[in-house]
């Protein structure tokens, strides 16, 4: 120690000052050490999901709903991208001006508008939905702070009312909610995905990182329904519903080669591309929903069951004078009064009578086993939802007088498609096949129900209904030999049938020499004057077979001067049943 | 051992920046893949469109309609048609 040292610097300090100082920086780093190794290794997920969310999203891929397509792929429904509009009250700043006009582009009430922005704590809210693009692109020009747009899909159906009831339709969130939008909902609406990606500053997306579930879009569905034969059938069954003031209608037309469903139409249709003026009444395929009594449809059946069970020939003669026939304390008529006929004739003038005794010669099981062989009161399991069963009691409950009456069609009911269906039978020489309304590549196979040799009387008879003579010349068409019966079914009504309410139908098909098409016709109530089924659904019938044989090209089997209508004054073959 | 350690280096830097170039690249492409991709989506909605606006205009009420209005066609009589013998292929007269 030198005596010229500074004083200050010769002050001796306490040694554990400097080893305190020591000790605490040491405890700071280690304190340091730990938090990193916490925050590092064992804390950890909390800052790498903060981190994340900085830069990585998860976005959602939505899944288109597939389109409905006709068997020759021509759309029926289709989903395109529409915008909606949404506006976040919670940050939505808007002067006056801007709102009225917001509500002019919107086409609603500038107050409705601002009461549903004055909630001011929601973050969410549709102010218009499914919006075409260049309408919302003009909401987006406003620039309001809090507007913004929306993506979603809307279903279209190009062939509005016409395809109505048979496709059905969805609701606003693009759910099936009728008919075969619903019957299918599972296949048309895909399954909606989503992904990992990484987005930049810019939030372009920069990398895919994963794919948390890969959408699917919804499959595309093809029908067996033929777009140009549905319109046809559409158009004439609108018009005759019209003009014979019917309460509804409906027609069904099938493809006999493959059980397939071409066209399936109803009158009142609503337009399903219009959501807010939806009628649920008017949005029943009455075809396959509705029952009827199908009335003197039925006969051909009664004729096939006494044929096969061989009590009968068709050139068998039954008395039908003097046109009544009394079983128990009920009587039942004939229109047209008829004397001794034939079978066939009992088919082709309809002779409610006639009919009324070749099936009380038969067995309730008998006939009970051929109606429901043939489809009736069992669902004809098309696909299409809300099937009716129909009603066909149990033989062992038949009264002489009910066997006598469901002969020509009363006291049994079915829909439209079962009665279509039925008359497969007699133009496949006596087959049946399930009925479909998807496109099918492979035709399903089919069971025989009736013996060749009477499918084929049968529709010698049912020929001759449509000829002069018979209950049916309207139903002829240019070109080609038709058969087919008509039925014009007093409606029930209470417990009895109502005296002038009909239900007039007509079920035939063509070419008669190799059956390619069956069309049914049915007409609820026509109250214009003419009522019988040959007057009012034939001619829908000759219309729609004769344009849609000539739409799939079938050759002619008769020649072009064939059709020949009773001269004008003739008395008409008149039917009621 | 000091030229090794130098080249080692060099190499490592040349590895790095290549990771980075390459990184860079591959996000420069995704980003052109998801745009393809969205031109695709357009596309496709375009097209969607575009079909059911064909369908639209193609309504067979709408054709019937010009046909028998604006051009004059209608079904000729029975009597005016003549039937060709098949030599056609079936259904195609």
């Amino acid at each position: 120690m030198s005596p010229a040292v500074h004083p200050h610097l010769a002050l001796q300090l306490p040694a554990w000052r400097s080893r305190l100082l020591l000790l605490a920086l040491l405890a700071w780093f280690a304190a340091l050490a730990l938090r990193a190794v916490y925050l590092q290794g064992l804390h950890n997920d909390f800052l790498q999901q903060k981190g994340e969310s900085r830069y990585a999203r998860v976005i959602d891929l939505s899944a288109t709903r597939g389109a409905i397509v006709d068997r020759n792929n021509e759309p029926l429904a289709i989903s395109t991208p529409v915008e909606s509009v949404a506006a976040s009250p919670a940050d939505i700043e808007i002067t006056p001006d801007q709102l009225r006009r917001l509500a002019r582009l919107l086409g609603t009430d500038a107050a409705d508008l601002r009461k549903k922005l004055a909630d001011t704590r929601r973050e969410f809210v549709y102010l218009k939905r499914q919006l075409p693009p260049d309408e919302a692109a003009r909401v987006v020009a406003l620039g309001v702070p809090g507007v913004f747009l929306q993506r979603e899909h809307r279903r279209y159906y190009p062939a509005g009312e016409v395809t109505a009831h048979l496709i059905g339709l969805t609701d606003v969130d693009g759910r099936g909610r009728e008919a075969l939008e619903l019957a299918f909902d599972g296949e048309l609406a895909g399954r909606a995905g989503s992904r990992r990606v990484i987005k930049d500053r810019l939030g372009q997306i920069v990398e895919d990182v994963e794919s948390i579930r890969a959408p699917q879009n919804g499959r595309t569905l093809a029908l067996s329904i033929d777009a140009r034969i549905q319109y046809l059938a559409y158009r004439e069954l609108k018009s005759a519903v019209a003009a014979h003031r019917a309460r509804a209608g409906s027609i069904v037309v099938l493809d006999v080669a493959t059980g397939e469903v071409l066209a399936m139409a109803n009158v009142p249709s609503f337009n399903p591309n219009n959501r807010e003026r939806f009628d649920p009444l008017r949005a029943r395929n009455r075809a396959v929903t509705d029952l009827f009594e199908p009335g003197s449809t039925l006969k051909p059946f009664t004729a096939a069951v006494a044929l096969e069970s061989g009590i009968v020939r068709p050139e068998s003669v039954i008395q039908t004078a003097p046109g009544q026939l009394a079983i128990g304390n009920r009587v039942i008529h004939d229109a047209h009064p008829q004397g001794a006929l034939t079978v066939a004739q009992v088919i082709q003038k309809s002779s409610n009578v006639g009919a009324a005794k070749i099936a009380l010669e038969l067995k309730p099981e008998v006939m009970w086993n051929l109606f429901h062989q043939i489809g009736f009161g069992a669902p004809p399991y098309s696909g299409f939802p809300g099937e009716v069963p129909g009603r066909l009691r149990a033989a062992s409950s038949w009264r002489p007088i009910e066997q006598a009456t469901m002969s020509y069609g009363h006291g049994i009911s079915v829909s439209l498609l079962q009665l279509a269906r039925a008359y497969l039978a007699f133009a496949t020489d006596g087959e049946l096949r399930p009925v479909t309304l998807l496109r099918r590549e492979v035709p399903a196979s089919a069971t025989r129900v009736i013996s060749v040799e009477t499918a084929q009387a049968v529709r010698r008879m049912l020929e001759l209904a449509v000829q002069p003579g018979g209950t049916a010349p309207r139903a002829q068409v240019t070109g080609y030999r038709v058969a087919g019966k008509t039925g014009t079914a007093h409606k029930p009504e209470g417990r009895g049938y109502a005296a002038t309410k009909f239900v007039s139908s007509f079920v035939g098909f063509a070419p008669a020499s190799a059956p390619r098409l069956v069309v049914a016709v049915m007409i609820d109530e026509p109250s214009a004057g003419q009522y019988y089924g040959g007057a009012v659904a034939a001619p829908v019938f000759s219309t729609v077979m004769a344009e849609a044989l000539r739409a799939l090209g079938v050759p002619p089997d008769a020649p072009l001067d064939n059709v020949t209508l009773p001269p004008p004054g003739a008395p008409e073959i008149r039917e009621e049943v | 051992m000091l030229r090794l350690n130098l080249i080692l280096l060099a190499v490592l830097a040349a590895c790095a920046l290549a990771l980075v170039t390459s990184q860079h690249q591959a996000r420069k492409l995704y980003v052109e893949l998801q745009k393809e991709q969205d031109l695709a989506k357009a596309l496709e909605v375009e097209w969607g469109q575009l079909q059911l606006e064909a369908s639209t205009w193609a309504t067979h009420a709408r054709v019937e309609k010009l046909a028998t209005r604006a051009l004059g066609m209608r079904v000729p009589p029975a009597s005016r048609i003549r039937r060709v013998p098949a030599a056609a292929p079936e259904g195609r007269p």
